[in-house]
């Protein structure tokens, strides 16, 4: 057991890995490194998470990121069937390419 | 007898029934038989009612008879029930038997037309309304009739549907006689409200009762009914109808535009005489409209070309004498006249008809002349006619009657001098107007060629009528000429008048000759303008000030022109204007207005999955933002 | 349980008709001819039965069932009929009938879902005339709208897509504001008395401040003012009407807008007499501009189709004006407004119906001397003009008279007003005359005239008219102890003490 990190920096580091998730996700136009972002995003959340339990001592916390987990296993699997469409209709992973569904 | 009353009007709506449903099947013989004699059989079972009811008079002089409820509300039941008495007695008299003459002669004059089936369907309708109208015993059905027959006027101006004239004309009698209508509603609507009855007879009990002489209610609720009443009798100020109702075929003109629908305003007061005694300003209104009338359409008369227009100005003038002698409280008098008018009036357009038949549908009298050989049944019996309306002396029935008129004018506690000279001058432009009439129809050079000899079907109407416009004078004797008054007599228990004992008879005579000597001048200046010295007549025509007063009195003193400006042209535009709905161009401003908030924020809906994820990103901050700092 | 069936019968009927007419374009036709004789039938037994009008003289009640729907929210199953309520119900089988007669030939495509949506409209109305649960009134309320929005955008003419939306917003929006006060009314009664319940006998007495009453009044008043529908609600019907087909147009005119005065009748006057006395001035107000501001605009038209519908908004100001009047004459005068109007303005827009399929058109100005082209046509059509100007002798004449008699009692400056709606009616009426049936004819127009099965149809509709215009007195008497109900809970509205109508 890992004794006595501060909750306080466990927190900024998940702000820190937040921030660079979602600037990925803005900066940059190739699909497959927006869903990575995305993930980072994800696992961002989880510390966030993991850290709250600790400091509360609690399992929730972790009972959260193994439910986000899941849902990121789930959420890449539809991303990359969604990715391997678009390149099969598009021929390009640029994002900025698909821009035809809006009203 | 008196249980078979209901098939006065019921007959004629049965012939309607059939000739409207199968009429259009069958032979013309047939829907003459039918529309001729279901009007026939009822001016028989009239006679034979009346003979009846004259030879033993029920009690009250009146008999009623309730066919069934019509509507129940607030405890009252309206119903379809018929009232026998004297007063509608008389008139029912009239309605069955003019209109058969009428229907008699149609069937002849008629025989060329199209809707041939329609025509005596929608007469028949006609003469069941009227026939509802004087009959009825409660207002409110009274009032359908009087809806009824002004429905039938309607289809009957229109009845040569095609010319988009025709059609004009007749809308425009129906909407204002329906301008009438409407306030004799709203009388209905007070008198309800206040006695909790529509029965004539308990009406006017109860405000014979309640209300005192010139009380408020009385005089509106008697200011309303003489609404209804100048609408349907054409008297100022919604005459304006009458003239142009002359569109529809002269039989039409004869039943419905003389004889006797627009009498049903002195029906109406006549009817409702006690609430007209309650409401001494309203009486007072009467006679002063009937005074004004009768000059107006007289002066109007003067002018006009056409013979049927001369015959309606003719018409709108007499039933102002009617409102005359109403107004000065002369009942019997206008009753009197009402009657003596439909024969003679009948008469005039009946054989008008002959003369514009066999003209080709000419209607301008300064077209026709010398038909005085050619159709000489037709010109004595005109002439018959047009010596009644001009009242000449003791031979004719109009004589009888438009004295007495004047006589009461003069010596009523309501009449006036004013209100008689009124009259004295009308009989003078009547006797001018009438016989400038005769002259240039039937004297002069012969400008046509007359194709079309009436046969017996035309001319016996004539003749009947001819004879009634003589000795129909004769049951109402002057007390200076034998002294027998029967028709008063007959109508006392109605009005309950009291005998004439006015003043004098020494007055009477002398208002009597001056009347006559009126008459008879009035007589020569139309013999002495149109008939010996035309080039007169000429001369003062090419007078521009006489010039546009006689176009003044060609338009009927534009009153049309009038009311177009006032209320028909602000009414189009009203309507025009607002066609498309100015409160639907509110919702569609909303419509427009959330469409232009659409295509606004559409705009921010760029398709770039980078621009969504930096919107949502911001706003999270956003809101993140707000929770910290103002939580 | 016969309360039930009257409605299930339509919903099944419309469901069969849609499942076996999907081949078969006349079996459609038929199943739901014969669904509506069979649903005629129950009305019948209802007429005749041991709990008739006829025999339960002076009972407002005539039938009352009720089961549990949704017992936790105090949502229940509650239908009865009343004489108003059963006098409403024969004309909407009876126009329901009609309505599938007038459509036999001018519906080509989709039968089957026609029909579904026709049925499925008719037992929403039904429906809506019987449900004395809020909740279920609401229910049906939306059920009847959803397939009317299919009926004007599906088979409508041109303009329908724009119409059928107008028409779906604005009566939505109404509905929506009544959820509001019927939940408002729901919570405030739950409170005050610990009982939840949506039941109209239970809410009938809720103690409500002035306030409260007020507000949510209104947002029945509205709801159903805008179904009437009254200045300044009216624009969706012009529309509405003009492109919806004609079994479309006659189910609106004749059956829709009754729902509008029926829920005055039922749920405005009874629940909330004291606030909707404090607005029956301004309502009325609002109802004589009704009744003249709808006949100029009915005039100013060209669209035989839109006439026609705008004459409705000045026919419905009169049952406005009899609703507010609040007296048992007046109310008398709107019931049998409501059937006189039903009629004639259906037949109305079953003649301009006629006329658009056989000429392609309902511009006046390409019509004209129909008269000597199709004289039965062009009869009936004069029959319905006069009906609908209210001449004495058709069910109009009697509905307006009592509505205005009424009215006059409480308040004679309006009486006054609306009695030149009589005059305007006269000259809008004669217009639809003079521009299509009289007139020269038009070269080039072929104008068959009616079929047996259209003349049978209007020859029905004359008799009815006829009827109620010369003896109203079935009417009255079945619709009069429900009208004294709803009067006894207004009577204060009145000056005058109100008087039983004498059985």
């Amino acid at each position: 057991m890992i004794a006595n990190v501060p909750m306080e920096h466990g927190l900024i580091l998940a702000a820190l890995l937040f921030a660079l998730g979602l600037i990925g996700v803005l900066a940059r136009r190739n699909i497959v490194f927006m869903l990575m972002s995305v993930e980072i995003m994800l696992n961002a959340v989880g510390l966030a998470f993991v850290v709250a339990g600790a400091r509360w001592g609690q399992v929730d916390g972790q009972v959260m990121f193994i439910f986000i987990l899941t849902m990121a296993a789930a959420e890449v699997s539809v991303g990359l069937a969604l990715v391997l469409q678009m390149h099969h209709s598009f021929k390009t992973l640029d994002a900025d390419a698909v821009s035809k569904m809006r009203g | 007898m008196n249980d078979f009353l209901f098939l006065i009007p019921a007959l004629p709506f049965a012939g309607f029934l059939i000739l409207a449903l199968a009429g259009r099947r069958l032979p013309k013989t047939a829907v003459a038989f039918i529309g001729a004699g279901s009007v026939g059989l009822s001016a028989a079972l009239t006679m034979l009612i009346g003979a009846g009811f004259i030879a033993s008079p029920p009690q009250d002089h009146a008999f009623t008879q309730t066919l069934w409820t019509w509507m129940q509300f607030d405890g009252y039941a309206a119903s379809v029930s018929f009232v026998l008495d004297p007063l509608s007695l008389i008139m029912t008299f009239v309605i069955t038997g003019v209109g058969f003459l009428i229907h008699l002669y149609s069937t002849e004059f008629m025989l060329d037309e199209e809707g041939y089936s329609r025509f005596f369907a929608y007469m028949n309708l006609f003469v069941g309304s009227m026939l509802t109208l004087v009959l009825a015993d409660n207002l409110l059905l009274l009032y359908l009739g009087w809806e009824g027959v002004g429905l039938c006027s309607y289809l009957l101006i229109g009845f040569w549907y095609t010319d988009p004239a025709n059609g004009r004309a007749a809308r425009k009698a129906f909407v204002v006689t329906r301008t009438g209508d409407t306030a004799m509603a709203l009388g209905l609507f007070l008198l309800f409200t206040n006695f909790g009855t529509l029965n004539i007879q308990d009406l006017m009990l109860h405000a014979a009762k309640q209300w005192p002489v010139g009380s408020a209610t009385a005089v509106l609720a008697a200011a309303l009914l003489l609404g209804g009443a100048v609408g349907k009798s054409a008297q100022l100020p919604l005459q304006t109808w009458l003239p142009d109702a002359m569109a529809g075929p002269t039989p039409v003109s004869a039943l419905i535009h003389a004889a006797t629908m627009v009498t049903a305003g002195v029906y109406l007061i006549a009817r409702t005489h006690v609430l007209f005694e309650l409401a001494p300003v309203v009486q007072a209104a009467v006679a002063v409209i009937g005074a004004a009338t009768l000059l107006i359409a007289g002066f109007s008369a003067l002018a006009q070309r056409d013979i049927k227009r001369v015959l309606a100005y003719s018409t709108i003038s007499q039933i102002g004498y009617m409102f005359l002698a109403l107004g000065v409280g002369a009942w019997s008098a206008a009753m009197f006249h009402f009657m003596t008018h439909a024969f003679f009036k009948a008469l005039l357009f009946l054989a008008a008809g002959v003369v514009i038949l066999a003209q080709h549908h000419e209607h301008d009298m300064f077209k026709m002349g010398g038909l005085r050989h050619k159709l000489p049944v037709t010109f004595w019996t005109f002439f018959i006619g047009a010596a009644s309306l001009s009242a000449l002396p003791l031979v004719t029935a109009g004589f009888y009657s438009k004295d007495l008129i004047l006589w009461h004018a003069w010596s009523s506690p309501s009449g006036s001098p004013g209100l008689w000279a009124a009259g004295l001058i009308g009989a003078f432009v009547t006797a001018i107007y009438t016989f400038r009439m005769v002259f240039v129809t039937f004297f002069g050079e012969s400008k046509t060629e007359v194709n079309h000899r009436p046969g017996l079907r035309m001319l016996v109407p004539l003749v009947i009528l001819a004879v009634l416009s003589i000795v129909g004078g004769f049951i109402e004797l002057p007390r200076t000429l034998g002294n027998a008054p029967l028709f008063s007599e007959f109508l006392r228990p109605v009005f309950n008048e009291k005998a004439a004992e006015h003043s004098g008879i020494a007055s009477e005579a002398v208002l009597q000759i001056g009347a006559t000597i009126v008459a008879l001048a009035g007589i020569f200046v139309a013999v002495l303008f149109y008939l010996l010295r035309p080039d007169y007549a000429r001369k003062i025509g090419g007078v521009p000030l006489f010039e546009s007063i006689r176009k003044f009195w060609l338009s009927g003193w534009d009153f049309d022109a009038l009311y177009d400006r006032l209320l028909v042209r602000p009414f189009l535009w009203i309507a025009d204007i607002n066609k498309k709905d100015i409160i639907d161009s509110g919702y569609t401003g909303i419509a427009n207005l959330n469409r232009s908030l659409n295509a606004l924020l559409s705009k921010t809906q760029t398709g770039s999955i980078r621009w969504y994820a930096m919107g949502t990103a911001i706003g999270a901050v956003v809101f993140l933002g707000i929770i910290i700092f103002y939580p | 349980m016969i309360l039930a069936w009257l409605i299930i019968t339509p919903l099944i009927g419309g469901l069969a008709a849609w499942l076996l007419g999907q081949k078969n374009a006349s079996l459609a036709r038929w199943i739901s001819i014969a669904a509506l004789v069979l649903d005629s039938a129950l009305l019948a037994a209802l007429w005749t039965g041991s709990s008739s009008p006829l025999t339960l003289a002076g009972n407002a009640w005539l039938l009352d069932k009720k089961w549990d729907w949704i017992p936790q929210l105090g949502v229940s199953l509650h239908l009865a009929v009343d004489g108003l309520s059963l006098i409403l119900i024969t004309l909407t089988l009876f126009l329901g009938i009609i309505s599938i007669i007038c459509s036999w030939t001018e519906i080509r495509e989709r039968v089957g879902f026609f029909h579904l949506n026709l049925l499925w409209i008719l037992a929403g109305i039904l429906g809506v005339f019987m449900a004395l649960d809020l909740f279920l009134f609401y229910f049906f309320w939306e059920l009847m709208l959803v397939p009317m929005y299919f009926l004007i955008n599906i088979w409508g003419h041109e303009n329908r897509v724009y119409a059928s939306l107008k028409f779906f917003i604005f009566t939505q929006a109404g509905g929506l504001l009544m959820l509001l006060s019927i939940l408002a009314l729901y919570f405030i009664h739950g409170r005050s008395t610990g009982v939840y319940t949506f039941d109209y006998f239970l809410l009938l007495g809720t103690s409500l401040t002035p306030k409260a009453a007020f507000w949510i009044m209104l947002g029945f008043f509205i709801a159903f003012v805008v179904k009437l529908p009254a200045f300044p609600f009216h624009p969706w019907l012009a529309d509405a009407h003009t492109e919806a087909p004609t079994a479309g147009s006659v189910v609106l005119a004749g059956l829709l807008l009754k729902t509008g005065a029926y829920g005055l009748l039922r749920f405005v006057l009874p629940l909330f007499p004291d606030a909707a006395a404090s607005i029956s001035y301004p309502a009325m107000i609002v109802a004589v501009i009704s009744i003249i501001y709808g006949a100029v605009l009915a005039f100013a038209q060209s669209d035989l189709k839109r006439l026609v519908a705008y004459t409705s908004v000045s026919h419905m100001g009169f049952v406005l004006l009899g609703v507010f009047a609040g007296n048992l004459t007046s109310l008398s005068g709107t019931v049998m407004q409501m059937v006189a109007h039903g009629i004639s303005t259906g037949a109305l827009f079953i003649i301009v119906g006629m006329v658009q399929q056989r000429i392609h058109t309902r511009e006046l100005g390409r019509m004209g001397g129909f008269w000597s082209l199709a004289p039965r046509l062009s009869g009936f059509a004069m029959v319905f003009a006069l009906a609908s100007l209210g001449l004495p002798g058709f069910g109009n004449f009697v509905a307006e008279f009592m509505v205005l008699v009424g009215t006059y009692r409480v308040n004679v400056v309006m009486t006054v007003l609306a009695a030149t709606g009589l005059v305007l009616a006269a000259i809008y009426s004669l217009w639809i005359v003079q521009r299509a049936f009289h007139g020269e004819k038009r070269e080039g127009v072929k104008l068959l005239d009616l079929s047996a099965r259209e003349t049978g149809m209007m020859a029905v509709m004359v008799v009815i008219i006829l009827w109620l215009g010369i003896y109203p007195q079935p009417v009255l008497k079945t619709a009069g102890p429900a009208l004294g109900t709803i009067q006894s809970y207004v009577s204060h509205m009145t000056t005058v003490a109100p008087q039983g109508v004498e059985q």
